[in-house]
């Protein structure tokens, strides 16, 4: 489902030199699988999700999912496939605030080859416990309840990759233990891989397969 | 369905930074419109008003003068015509009517025209179409101290069939100058919608004979009204009175007359033009600076489209139809300023001469304006629209862990 191979990047410093973030030699995910990635903040696990997504060019190295290379195409191939394939869930959600809920997970599945589908939108919000909320707007709605908003987003397109940045850093045990249980629990339902990158340790006991983002990544810090 | 709700949140979202500028460009495009329509139309209206004659003759002096003051009822007189020389041209058999006028009195503002029972009888103002009196009026008696008030000055000074008045003298209103003479109305004018309905028309022999007018000049007429028989005739009348004679002034054809005058202040309609087009500038430019400042604001939504899938030209595409859209509603808007502000202009452009211009006329400016100003909105959303199409994703989302 997701191959990384001698992927780098790196970013100029205010001195005028380059720091390099990321140097993953090798990582896969198989279809369905649920990893968890531990790291500390500043560890370079968002650079990774973001040039596993596409929203960020790598300065080498190959991104493979679902067999397209992500790191072959052109942005505007890179925009699709994420549309096509992805599903992202950001750790401050990154709702659209002036959108509603229903909205929200709209211009999720928009952008993909399905297009909008008002009744599987509306379904993903009932499965997420939301189906009494279309019409409120993010504002309207709990840490908890928003955090299930993006959850219905990033999986309405029927993703074959989730990635998901630190889903339960801004919510409390309660919440956050019932958010990670649904997001495995609907990319199960979906047949999703699940690539979850996390320095919570009650969060990371929750996955079967774990690994450090420190073993993967080659980069040392100075 | 994406584009349009993306567009309609974004509106809604800065729904007041979007009226403030579809404001602007309604303000703009109204204005256009107006100045183009009444610039047109006023051509058109006063140089096709002609109350129903060919020619106008009057003493030596300006053409457009004897025009203004005989047709449209708004210069003073060049001058006097003997009684003598209007019979002589009335006589002439390429002269269809003549219809004598004298003018030098007001009531309250509005002229008192003395004139023959003729004009009201005899005379087709436009074809097919004669002046009518409403119901329970008549046509003032040659002889007799009566008056018929044109429609519009007796709606603006109240005056109605049996009422009573005196004249002032001279053509604008000063209490002091009261005649003695005591007239009655005998009819009111049905609207015509020519500078007709805003005179009151008295016998010639009454204003010539008023109290306080010279004895001596009572037989005089200030200009007579001319239908011909022939449009040849007009030039043979041209080349006798006005380049052979010295006496008289042969104004004709009455449009071309009128046309010199739009000619003259062609530099007022230039300027009108120009500050329009100023207006339609400004107002593009604030659509430009309106969706550029809430930029700052929105990165962030952009950002999170993009990382669901918007491709680049998307988000451009949505800031471009955005800036497209204010440019719709503004000029939508804009029929209404058009209409209050043509509505005024008319109404002012018939009370001061009773031409009427058409509200409800079309003309290709009242859809190439909207049009060009939603093209130039839509101009104006380019540089928001690249600012939003570079728009970098993982920085703008989230600092990097």
């Amino acid at each position: 489902m997701l191959a990384v191979h001698d992927l780098r990047k790196s970013f100029l410093t205010p001195e005028g030199g380059r720091v390099e973030i990321v140097h993953v030699t090798e990582f896969a995910l198989a279809p369905g699988e649920q990893l968890a990635l531990r790291g500390e903040s500043g560890s370079g696990k968002t650079t990774f999700l973001n040039l596993i997504a596409g929203i960020l060019a790598a300065d080498s190295g190959r991104v493979a999912i679902d067999g397209a290379e992500m790191t072959a195409l052109g942005e505007s191939q890179r925009d699709r496939l994420r549309a096509e394939k992805l599903g992202y869930i950001f750790q401050t959600f990154n709702l659209l605030q002036g959108y509603t809920v229903l909205e929200n997970v709209l211009l999720g599945m928009s952008f993909g080859p399905r297009g909008a589908d008002r009744a599987h939108a509306r379904e993903m919000l009932e499965r997420v416990g939301l189906g009494h909320r279309l019409d409120h707007f993010p504002r309207q709605l709990s840490t908890g309840q928003q955090q299930r908003v993006a959850v219905a987003r990033a999986l309405a397109n029927r993703p074959k990759l989730v990635l998901a940045d630190e889903p339960t850093g801004n919510l409390d045990h309660r919440h956050g233990h019932e958010a990670l249980a649904l997001i495995r629990e609907v990319c199960r339902e979906q047949n999703a891989a699940l690539l979850l990158v996390s320095h919570d340790e009650e969060v990371l006991a929750e996955f079967e397969l774990r690994k450090d983002f420190a073993a993967i990544n080659r980069v040392t810090k100075a | 369905m994406t584009l349009p709700l993306i567009i309609y949140r974004s509106l809604r979202q800065h729904a007041l930074s979007t009226l403030i500028t579809a404001g602007s460009i309604a303000l703009a495009c109204g204005l256009l419109m107006c100045v183009w329509m009444v610039k047109t139309q006023s051509q058109t209206a006063f140089t096709q008003t002609t109350t129903g004659f060919d020619a106008v003759l009057g003493a030596r002096g300006s053409k457009l003068q004897l025009v203004l003051n005989a047709i449209f009822h708004l210069e003073a007189s060049p001058g006097n015509l003997s009684a003598a020389d209007f019979e002589s041209v009335k006589r002439m058999p390429m002269i269809k009517t003549a219809i004598p006028i004298a003018v030098g009195d007001n009531l309250r503002g509005y002229r008192l025209v003395g004139t023959v029972p003729e004009l009201f009888t005899g005379v087709e103002y436009a074809p097919g179409k004669k002046f009518a009196l409403r119901s329970g009026g008549k046509i003032f008696s040659p002889e007799a101290k009566e008056a018929v008030a044109g429609s519009f000055a007796a709606e603006r000074l109240g005056l109605k069939v049996g009422d009573k008045f005196r004249p002032f003298h001279g053509l604008a209103f000063d209490p002091s100058n009261e005649h003695a003479d005591d007239f009655v109305i005998t009819g009111i004018l049905e609207p015509s919608n020519t500078p007709v309905d805003r005179v009151i028309w008295i016998p010639l022999r009454g204003l010539q004979t008023m109290s306080g007018h010279d004895a001596k000049l009572a037989t005089d007429v200030s200009a007579v009204l001319l239908q011909l028989r022939a449009p040849t005739a007009g030039f043979m009348l041209d080349t006798m009175i006005n380049k052979q004679g010295n006496k008289m002034t042969f104004a004709y054809p009455l449009g071309a007359i009128i046309a010199e005058l739009f000619g003259k202040i062609s530099w007022f309609d230039q300027v009108l033009t120009l500050v329009a087009y100023l207006v339609a500038l400004v107002a593009a430019a604030s659509v430009l600076t309106s969706i550029y400042n809430s930029m700052s604001a929105r990165r962030r939504d952009l950002a999170i489209l993009r990382a669901l899938g918007a491709r680049r030209r998307t988000i451009f595409g949505a800031v471009l139809a955005e800036a497209a859209c204010i440019g719709v509603l503004g000029a939508a808007a804009g029929f209404v300023v058009y209409f209050g502000l043509f509505a005024g202009v008319a109404s002012l452009v018939r009370a001061q001469t009773g031409v009427v211009l058409n509200l409800t006329a079309v003309h290709p400016v009242l859809w190439l304006c909207p049009l060009a100003m939603t093209l130039l909105c839509a101009l104006g959303g380019i540089v928001p629209a690249l600012k939003a199409y570079r728009t970098p994703v993982a920085e703008t989302l989230a600092p990097v862990s």
